[in-house]
């Protein structure tokens, strides 16, 4: 940059007050004329020198003094962008973040994350070269003093002009002329920059106002829609399978002949899970309806034989079907009643600790029947459960309240003796 | 008028005919390529022409609406375990568009020069092949408005797409081939729009071409810019397109699939996109030259070529079709026989001796000179390897 101010050169053309002068440009007819002039300016020591060709013409970067570019090495770090980060990314979301187990194969292949990873360092790179050569070349850039003069319009197809410009101290628009018709330049012409503030028609600027009003609109809306909660149910565009065309129980249907949604059971059949069996295992009480809370017609023990296999099996059933509630030690303390409370439910019912009074003092049978028929807010499992993983429940819960509540005489005495040493 | 010859000869290519036909200068072949698109008059056969093809886009649009409503089995997949109709066209799609970039990338890395008069218009039919070919697997999802779930990106389900599957790897490859396609075919582009920008009289093209050409000026700092990001990105591109069908060969591949559990998958794949992509380019090349009086630039040398490049590669899918029947009996594995056998003398038999003889057999007529040099001849048997693949 010149920091010496050049006085502005009266041109040919008519004057115009908001203009000044930006260079000269020499049209030539061949590239090797072009070079022989572009060796000679370069040697008289102009600096601010340019080329425009229609094709690249071999030998203009040193006429020039042209310094190898650097885009190789932006490309190169877009690869190894690319690369690393696509590995990355692969590694920790199937391994760390969302560990994704599919036919026991290792969570972090190398071999199997090659293929994105080759892909984004390609991409990257291509990005890197495409966006490197906009940069590099200050494009775009639609408005130019070139595209001003008529010469500069064939150079794109078939001539080839040198530029010189103006804020080069060496500048001199004589001496350019002199030494570029001596290599055989036909036409030299100064060119002008067009420096007037020009303010932009009221129109465009309403347009753009208001182009970039209602581009802020949906932002707005999701922004506001994150921020807030709504009563009402959420917009269904696409409904996939949540609303599907079907019968409900106690409706009428014109397929059948019988005019009737729900199909009878045939006679002689036994539904999947009916088969009769002992009514006192699948009820836990032997009278014909459920007894009242103190009655002596509950089972008082566990029909089925109690195993080392179903204390585990009733276990596993507790953990998932009665901790979310109840807590894994039955203290009434489950993530969903952690939860509940937290969010001031109002309508929430903490369950009674398993190991209160009231609940080990129950028979084995009403305990089986809550779990059957629920109790209180608490729905019944029966659906969910077969009788056997209940019992194998109501099992494993004696073996719960035991752990805390046990006498002394609860042990066997050879057993007794052991403990006293181990504590 | 400038008379500036263009150097249509180098020292080492004295013996070889030369890239153009006729005295051409610069201003004549920027004359005969730009007066294309600067005819003041579209001429009737054009619109005729476009409006055909529009009315099959339009049918292929409701077709897709009727497909989308209705569901895949439209198509006919009605399993879990076979792409069928989609991959088909998928894999041909794909596989046209690579004959593009091996001609604008593979043949520039080898500095063929004949490349440049059919660079622009192979890499063109490769964008729309992709653009093709990407209509397939996403409808074939079967909720097409759910295919974003394809894309890693944070959600709700805090969940991450599974990236050890081909098909994954195939989102990845299908979507970076058609950008990096696009950015290659657009920064080729960009001194050509300037020459149009410059040599436009209306005010409209003006804007247009000036938009789009960035306000490229041709300075010897910008070409040598340009050129040096062209030659990295057919350097990129290469490897690019030769993995691009890798990963689609994978899709079968890394089945356990008998008949496609098979390594000699992806450079058979590679060699039947680069063919089936000549006999594309051919296809539509030789019509489009002799519509658009094109025939100095696009000389019956660049057809030659292409004819033995297609002669070339239909040799090298013979050949894998031949090894695929070899490692079937060596294998020893009877599923894998069964499924080869079956392929020839199955319900599907018919299919596979028309893609035998389509492929291997009709492409051998470019031995014979007669075959490379008559144009019509020349469509008739890219035609033929059209419709074998």
């Amino acid at each position: 940059m010149s920091t010496t101010v050049e006085p502005t050169p009266v041109t040919t053309d008519e004057p115009e007050p908001a203009s000044r002068l930006f260079g000269a440009i020499a049209i030539f007819e061949s590239a090797e004329k072009l070079l022989s002039a572009a060796t000679a300016l370069k040697q008289s020591g102009l600096t601010k020198l340019e080329a425009h060709t229609p094709y690249p013409v071999h030998g203009i970067d040193e006429a020039l003094r042209i310094a190898p570019t650097r885009l190789p090495w932006v490309v190169l770090a877009g690869a190894l962008i690319g690369a690393g980060g696509a590995f990355a990314m692969q590694h920790w979301m199937n391994g760390i973040d969302y560990p994704f187990l599919i036919s026991g194969k290792p969570l972090m292949s190398i071999p199997s994350s090659i293929p994105v990873t080759f892909e984004v360092a390609i991409l990257l790179a291509a990005f890197a070269a495409f966006f490197g050569v906009l940069l590099f070349n200050g494009l775009p850039r639609l408005a130019h003093p070139l595209f001003r003069t008529q010469v500069f319009r064939r150079v794109t197809s078939d001539q080839f002009a040198l530029v010189a410009e103006s804020d080069d101290p060496r500048f001199d628009e004589l001496r350019f002329g002199v030494i570029t018709t001596e290599h055989g330049a036909t036409s030299v012409e100064s060119i002008e920059q067009d420096v007037s503030s020009v303010a932009m028609p009221t129109l465009l600027k309403a347009a753009g106002v208001s182009l970039v009003a209602l581009a802020l609109i949906p932002p707005v809306l999701i922004a506001q829609a994150r921020a807030t909660t709504s009563e009402k149910p959420r917009i269904h565009p696409i409904q996939d399978m949540d609303f599907q065309a079907k019968f409900k129980a106690q409706t009428t249907s014109p397929f059948f002949d019988d005019g009737r949604a729900m199909r009878l059971q045939i006679s002689g059949t036994v539904a999947r899970g009916d088969m009769p069996i002992d009514p006192a295992i699948s009820t836990g009480y032997t009278s014909d309806a459920p007894p009242g809370p103190e009655s002596s017609q509950w089972l008082d023990s566990i029909p089925i034989s109690p195993t080392i296999e179903l204390m585990a099996r009733g276990r596993e059933r507790f953990n998932i079907f009665c901790a979310a509630c109840h807590g894994r030690g039955g203290d009434g303390d489950g993530i969903v009643t952690v939860r509940a409370l937290e969010l001031q439910q109002g309508t929430w019912v903490k369950p009674i600790s398993l190991h209160d009074r009231s609940v080990r003092d129950q028979p084995d049978g009403r305990l089986f029947n809550t779990i059957t028929n629920g109790v209180r807010k608490m729905p019944g499992y029966a659906s969910q459960i077969k009788p056997e993983d209940r019992w194998a429940i109501v099992l494993y819960l004696r073996a719960l309240q035991s752990s805390r509540n046990a006498q002394p005489a609860d042990v066997p005495a050879d057993v007794l003796e052991t403990l006293r040493e181990t504590n | 008028m400038s008379a500036v010859p263009i150097p249509t000869r180098t020292p080492s290519e004295s013996l070889r005919p030369p890239l153009v036909d006729g005295e051409q200068t610069l201003s004549s072949i920027t004359e005969t390529v730009c007066s294309i698109v600067e005819r003041p008059q579209t001429p009737r056969a054009w619109y005729i022409a476009f409006a055909i093809s529009s009315s099959l886009t339009l049918m292929l649009f409701g077709l897709i609406g009727y497909l989308i409503a209705t569901g895949i089995g439209v198509w006919g997949n009605n399993s879990p375990v076979f792409w069928g109709w989609p991959i088909v066209n998928f894999v041909f799609w794909v596989g046209i568009g690579h004959a593009g970039t091996l001609i604008s990338a593979i043949l520039f890395l080898f500095r063929q020069q004949w490349r440049t008069s059919i660079n622009r218009f192979a890499e063109a039919m490769t964008i729309f092949a992709v653009t093709c070919a990407g209509i397939f697997p996403a409808i074939h999802v079967g909720r097409v408005w759910l295919v974003y779930w394809l894309a890693p990106y944070p959600n709700q389900m805090a969940m991450w797409p599974n990236f050890r599957s081909p098909l994954l790897w195939d989102v990845f490859a299908v979507s970076t081939y058609a950008t990096v396609s696009l950015l290659f075919w657009y920064l080729g582009m960009i001194p050509d729009l300037a020459t149009l920008r410059d040599r436009a009289t209306s005010r409209v093209r003006q804007f247009a071409y000036g938009l789009f050409a960035l306000g490229w000026t041709g300075s010897a700092r910008q070409w040598h810019v340009l050129e040096k990001a062209y030659l990295l990105l057919a350097a990129l591109a290469t490897p690019l397109v030769l993995s691009v069908h890798t990963i689609v060969s994978f899709d079968f591949a890394v089945s356990h699939v008998p008949g496609w559990h098979t390594t000699i998958f992806p450079p058979y794949f590679v060699a039947g996109a680069v063919f089936s992509g000549f006999a594309m380019v051919v296809t539509l090349l030789v019509p489009a030259r002799h519509l658009f009086g094109l025939k100095d630039l696009i000389t019956p040398r660049h057809l030659d070529v292409m004819c033995r490049i297609i002669l070339a590669t239909s040799c090298m899918v013979g050949y894998a079709y031949a090894t695929e029947f070899f490692t079937a009996w060596y294998s020893g594995n009877r599923f894998e026989q069964f499924a080869f056998l079956n392929r020839m003398q199955g319900p599907y038999a018919w299919a596979y001796w028309t893609m035998v003889t389509c492929n291997v057999l009709i492409p051998q007529l470019y031995w014979f000179k007669r075959f490379r040099t008559s144009p019509w001849l020349m469509v008739g048997v890219a035609i033929c390897v059209n419709i074998g693949m």
